[in-house]
């Protein structure tokens, strides 16, 4: 079994975010880092492959620029390799440009299985999953807060708008996963260590043999009415009091 | 005016959820006819409600029979825009299946989408679609140059409103014949998580908890205040994350958008995914210890104080004046 792990690269998002007037596009900081929401991915995959025996690891990344900081921390978590697609033409890349470029990557080294994140944490546009798993026409089973593999059946607990439905299909297949789904491991010193001989592939658009157009622009950023700071009071025992008065007078009691 | 935009209803009990009416409401600003797709619910029982808000055909796909809806959805929608024509834009809400919807949609159109919209408008011919980035900070508008435009929109962006005059739309039954190979998903099981009160995107008040509760066990204070406000529950992610409290419970980006009276967030900083599910509350009050906590930034009443001291103290308070 190889299973393909879907991974972002972010600017770090506690640094202070700006949009470039001139591009349109999110600034990015100078370092990139594993998107969280796709550690708890890396980590399943992790599980699957060791409780399976022998299943391999590989993610699979769109960045500019080369980009393999944040790839890293997943072959030191203990992934096989990566494959890394950046071109320029993929600059301002929507969704469904961006789940090309994976599926196809997926098709190249052969995958059977893939594990994304439902949405990125700069982007979080939430369709891309679902994007591959068409692209590759295979099921989605989308919005996974739970997963187990019985042989080649995969049954996961989707979330519902009240709760779960237990979903299963056999693979091939494409996973998404919402945070808090497992803890991810920290990688050890000899992970990050050994991650620094693991295989990166670098590929562009053109080694995949796709054609890019994007047809999406932004045209405007703009502030948000922005919603002003009320009373702000420090608890001296009574605030209760203070909660009371402005509860009576919105009528909530 | 545009021609025509479909719509991604969804069942919801025996009728529809509310998010169905707020797309035909936006639809019917922006294009002169709507058609409504309808699944996992009898159409003849829906007609009338849809007829109120404008709509001028439904679509019928009957049932999923077991399967996660999205294929056999996307598939059947692919067909009828190809087969009617004229169809310039579909919207779905930004929910767990209008997602998977609008993704495989997009790629069997090859086209491409923007989501988390707050806001679409038509401006000759072309559409804006407005979403909130960092938290609520900025407005980002975009246009698609596509020939068909797929949105997903944010329930609660858009207040339901009935059309002057209801429509008399067509239904149409479609027999769906969804790829075989990709609708391969079956729902062994459905399991609601029980919780008190009102839901949780429909309630007047919210008592939302977060990491400042201390610990899993104190989520009961946020439950016995809620009941007494005759509010419904709600949660930061961490706390979800962390597996204090279900998914079901999460506001925010990735959970649920609400926008009632009173929001309280007791114990929750004010992460900027959070932000974006509750800033739309009409009157909020927040509770943390750290008083640079963003949330308190945005609070009509902000108390800097330990919520594990101050909760129990409320409680008793509001006991008190209700009489109970």
């Amino acid at each position: 079994m190889k299973i393909a792990v879907c991974v972002k690269q972010i600017s770090d998002p506690s640094e202070p975010q700006a949009i470039d007037p001139t591009t349109m596009r999110l600034t990015r900081g100078s370092k990139a880092i594993l998107d969280d929401s796709d550690a708890y991915g890396v980590e399943i995959a992790l599980r699957l492959a060791e409780a399976g025996g022998g299943g391999e690891v590989v993610l699979i990344s769109m960045a500019p620029n080369q980009e393999v900081q944040g790839v890293r921390t997943g072959l030191a978590m203990g992934a096989a390799s990566a494959v890394v697609v950046s071109d320029p033409l993929l600059a301002g890349a929507d969704a469904l440009t961006t789940a090309k470029v994976l599926a196809s990557v997926v098709q190249r080294i052969g995958a059977d299985f893939v594990i994304a994140a439902t949405e990125s944490t700069d982007g979080y546009t939430g369709t891309v999953p679902a994007q591959i798993a068409a692209l590759l026409g295979w099921p989605a089973l989308t919005f996974a807060k739970q997963i187990e593999l019985r042989g080649s059946t995969l049954s996961i607990q989707r979330q519902t708008e009240d709760g779960y439905d237990v979903v299963e299909a056999d693979l091939p297949a494409v996973v998404s996963v919402t945070a808090g789904v497992v803890e991810p491991r920290y990688p050890s010193f000899k992970g990050i260590m050994s991650a620094k001989s693991k295989p990166v592939e670098q590929l562009s658009v053109g080694d995949l043999g796709l054609s890019i157009s994007i047809d999406e622009q932004v045209i405007s950023v703009t502030d948000a009415q922005a919603r002003a700071a009320g009373q702000i009071v420090e608890d001296d025992g009574t605030a209760e009091v203070e909660i009371m008065n402005y509860l009576t007078q919105i009528k909530v009691l | 005016m545009l021609n025509n935009c479909v719509i991604v209803t969804e069942p919801q009990g025996e009728g529809l959820a509310p998010v169905s009416f707020e797309l035909a409401t936006i639809a019917r600003t922006i294009a002169s006819k709507v058609t409504a797709v309808v699944f996992g619910v009898d159409a003849s029982s829906v007609a009338a409600s849809l007829a109120n808000y404008g709509v001028t055909e439904i679509v019928s796909l009957g049932d999923t029979d077991g399967h996660l809806p999205a294929v056999m959805v996307a598939d059947a929608m692919r067909d009828h825009i190809q087969s009617a024509q004229g169809t310039d834009v579909v919207l779905v809400a930004q929910s767990y299946t209008g997602r998977d919807v609008l993704g495989r949609l997009s790629v069997l159109l090859d086209a491409p989408v923007l989501t988390n919209a707050v806001g679409v408008r038509e401006a000759d011919g072309s559409l804006e679609v407005e979403n909130l980035v960092f938290g609520g900070e900025k407005v980002v508008t975009s246009t698609i140059s596509a020939p068909i435009r797929l949105i997903a929109v944010r329930p609660k962006s858009v207040a339901a409103e009935p059309a002057v005059a209801a429509s008399e739309p067509q239904v149409q039954q479609v027999s769906p014949s969804a790829d075989v190979k990709a609708n391969r998903a079956v729902i062994v099981s459905s399991h609601v998580e029980e919780r008190q009160g009102p839901k949780l995107d429909e309630a007047e008040v919210v008592v939302s908890g977060g990491r400042g509760l201390g610990s899993a066990e104190n989520y009961r204070f946020i439950e016995e205040l809620a009941g007494l406000l005759h509010g419904a529950t709600g949660a930061s992610r961490a706390i979800v994350d962390a597996g204090w409290v279900p998914y079901a419970y999460q506001v925010g980006q990735t959970g649920k958008t609400v926008k009632p009276n009173l929001y309280l967030a007791v114990g929750i900083s004010g992460a900027t995914q959070h932000m974006v599910g509750m800033k739309g509350a009409k009157n909020i009050i927040a509770i943390n210890k750290d008083k640079d906590a963003p949330i308190l930034q945005i609070a009509d009443l902000g108390i800097v104080g330990d919520a594990q001291k101050l909760l129990p103290r409320l409680i008793e308070a509001v006991r008190q004046k209700a009489g109970a």
